[in-house]
């Protein structure tokens, strides 16, 4: 184990993967000559020069495009889109094209590509460059979509999407990128799919993927602390395919469940894991299950605005304490505690 | 800058300037030198036939699919080279059978002449599982990569990104192989058309993009849709070499096409326009009420293949005897298609889910509509956990 932040892990993990297999080649604005707008990309055009690593024209649509049809004669590119904002100029290859090669053409050629893309509110970006739009894709049949919390699991979930042969959206964060953890030396991948249980408990379970699988698990401390309550935490990290075995798993054992998500309440990720939830654990459950999610309007750049619109660890254990005590039971887990 | 004219400067309007338009029988002169009688050997009548039988191949498949189409044998949307033959036969000559191919939805012709078996394409109009793309794409959508036909694209201007990364593949593994990439007049619009060929022209990257300009995007004309209506003057932009060349004459077209693909082998990308002829409406199912009666008989005079047998019955290449043993043979060969795609079984339900991921991946959904997402669950122990 090394500890390192969630940047150096994505920049070890694509020089290893560049090291490994001459096939992988990086193209995205800014990442050669000014290392990338968050600096993963820092160092790789000097050690493997301008054919592995391609400044591109700010040119969304065609340099993503080429990067699917370089995949179809085989190359394993990873695209790295500046945020996930800028995606949208994207849309059309990503959700028209890579999405449906495999499938079209009767399985006659696959797409190996990964797109690297953050997204995250929070750093004052103002409303168009603060989205979580991450639905939109994981909406689609033939894309995979993972979102790493972790330094560990970034390593782990960009080996398996560079070495997968369809087409991997995936996930970053701008709030992540400083953030620390054990990183494995191997390199193992992670399985696409699979969420992760990052701390069990019998009391609730609380869902969240990229920065809220943190608020999740900070909450879940702090109620320890506070209220003895014994939460279980699930990282989603895969959100297509969406790992419903895990939830409903868990929901069966805890009885209640929260979801945490910086994308808009109305149709995100979060409805999609409640909709699970009340198919696969309906008589299970003790309360309605309940989302944080940011509030629906685009986000503002003055920060007390900024702030109130997105989900906060208070937020989050109103949520929990207002499940927990509809259905009276946070009183009887603090007094037999 | 080395853009050239290769043929007339046709004006592409089609009410205020279609007097202007030469018809493809008009300008023989400027290649009376290769087609003079008394210098045909016998393998130059061998591949002058070969090209009239390729062209009639692609009318007579087209007008077969047509027909299948009206009587419900083949579903979605329908688009057809008819009018288009020179300049698929023409562009495709010229194509070793390495190099790479993208187009847009108008593509059987394409398709059969880059020599895939006429009988798969048409099993893939009928949705069989014999069809090219196994019945998953239709006709827009065909792909076959044993003949390095990359699609077949639906959205129009998709295929040109992609065509792009193709040829960067080529180029980062050192190949010798170029790409072609087909598609139409109001393409040259999009976005994706712009910016691939920026991308093009800076990596040098081995392509040849062609504009097939038939002067119609469905119904509104190039001069409504294009500022810049010489479209293949869109290349300078960013100092790609570029031509236009009639479309109703293969001959041109194929020189037109050996040329572009020599400066894409090079490592140069290039841009032809071809201007030709839709000789129906946008699909099968446009009557094309917007064309005038004066242009639906100019169309008629513009018919390439008739035009280029005409020619070769003049030029003494063809006798009535040769051509109507094309004829028979050429419809035999429909025929035996047709009866091959009718006789193809539909892809088995239970390969439904066969094709999402081609990396098979944990908790993919296979559920057919309203399968519930969980197997109805054992109601729990009240006992348990409380």
């Amino acid at each position: 184990m090394t500890t390192m932040t969630y940047r150096q892990a994505l920049h070890d993990t694509l020089r290893a993967e560049m090291l490994r297999d001459e096939n992988v080649l990086l193209l995205g604005e800014e990442i050669g000559v000014f290392e990338g707008s968050y600096k993963i990309t820092a160092g790789l055009l000097a050690e493997f020069g301008e054919k592995r690593v391609r400044d591109t024209p700010i040119a969304e649509e065609g340099f993503t495009g080429a990067a699917i049809g370089a995949a179809m004669l085989g190359l394993r590119p990873v695209v790295e889109i500046m945020t996930i904002n800028f995606s949208l100029l994207a849309l059309d290859q990503i959700v028209n094209h890579a999405a449906k090669i495999y499938g079209m053409f009767g399985g006659q050629a696959k797409v190996p590509l990964v797109i690297r893309t953050p997204g995250g509110g929070g750093q004052q970006l103002g409303a168009t460059h603060s989205q979580n739009i991450e639905l939109y894709y994981a909406f689609v049949p033939g894309l995979k979509v993972v979102a790493p919390s972790t330094p560990a699991d970034a390593k782990a979930l960009l080996i398996a999407a560079i070495r997968d042969d369809d087409p991997v959206l995936f996930l970053e964060n701008l709030a992540l990128y400083n953030t620390k953890g054990d990183v494995p030396e191997d390199d193992t991948p992670a399985e696409i799919g699979r969420a992760a249980v990052t701390r069990t408990g019998r009391d609730l379970t609380l869902i969240g993927y990229s920065r809220m699988a943190h608020v999740a698990a900070q909450v879940a401390d702090q109620l320890a602390a506070s209220d003895g309550l014994d939460i279980e935490v699930i990282d989603l990290r895969s959100l297509r395919p969406l790992d419903r075995p895990t939830i409903i798993e868990s929901v069966k054992k805890t009885h209640a469940a929260v979801i945490v998500e910086d994308d808009w309440l109305t149709y995100g990720i979060g409805a999609e894991v409640a909709a699970t939830i009340s198919d696969g654990a309906f008589d299970y459950l003790d309360a309605p299950v309940r989302r944080v999610a940011m509030a629906e309007v685009p986000l503002p750049y003055s920060k007390p605005l900024e702030t109130a619109a997105l989900p906060s660890v208070d937020d989050v254990i109103n949520a929990v304490h207002q499940t927990l005590d509809a259905v009276g039971r946070r009183h009887q887990k603090v007094g037999h505690d | 800058m080395t853009n050239q004219v290769n043929a007339p400067r046709k004006a592409t309007g089609r009410s205020a300037a279609v007097k202007s338009v030469k018809p493809a029988t008009a300008t023989p002169a400027k290649r009376a030198p290769r087609v003079k009688v008394a210098k045909r050997t016998p393998a130059e009548v061998a591949a002058l036939t070969e090209i009239y039988r390729q062209m009639l191949l692609i009318r007579r498949f087209e007008e077969r699919a047509a027909r299948s189409y009206t009587q419900a044998l083949i579903g979605g949307y329908c688009h057809l080279n008819l009018g288009e033959e020179a300049a698929v036969v023409g562009l495709l000559s010229a194509l070793a059978p390495t190099d790479y191919l993208f187009t847009n939805y108008r593509e059987h012709g394409y398709a059969i002449n880059r020599g895939i078996d006429p009988n798969r394409v048409m099993a893939e109009l009928y949705g069989r599982i014999d069809g090219v793309s196994k019945g998953w794409g239709g006709s827009m959508h065909m792909f076959d990569i044993s003949h390095r036909l990359l699609g077949g694209y639906g959205i129009v201007g998709g295929q040109i990104p992609l065509a792009t990364g193709a040829a960067l593949a080529i180029d980062y593994r050192g190949g010798s192989e170029i790409v072609m990439c087909t598609m139409g007049d109001g393409t040259t619009n999009i976005g994706a058309f712009h910016e691939s060929l920026n991308i093009a022209a800076l990596w040098n990257l081995p392509i040849v993009y062609v504009i097939i300009n038939n002067r119609l995007g469905m119904g509104t004309t190039v001069e409504k849709s294009s500022a810049e209506p010489e479209l293949f003057r869109r290349g300078e932009a960013y100092r790609i070499e570029s031509a236009r060349v009639d479309g109703l004459d293969p001959l041109a077209v194929a020189d037109a096409s050996a040329k572009a693909v020599a400066v894409a082998r090079a490592g140069r990308p290039y841009l032809l326009e071809v201007v030709s002829e839709r000789l129906r409406g946008h699909s099968v199912v446009d009557p094309a009420k917007y064309r005038t009666e004066a242009e639906v008989v100019q169309l008629r005079e513009h018919d390439p293949v008739v035009t280029f047998g005409a020619k070769l019955v003049r030029e003494r290449v063809l006798d009535a005897d040769t051509m109507a043993a094309i004829e028979h043979e050429v419809t035999a060969r429909i025929d035996e298609a047709a009866a091959f795609a009718e006789a193809s079984p539909t892809p088995d339900i239970a390969t439904l889910f066969d094709y999402t991921y081609a990396t098979p991946v944990a908790n993919d959904s296979r559920r057919l509509p309203g399968q519930p997402l969980f197997d109805p669950a054992p109601l729990p122990d009240p006992g348990e956990d409380q």
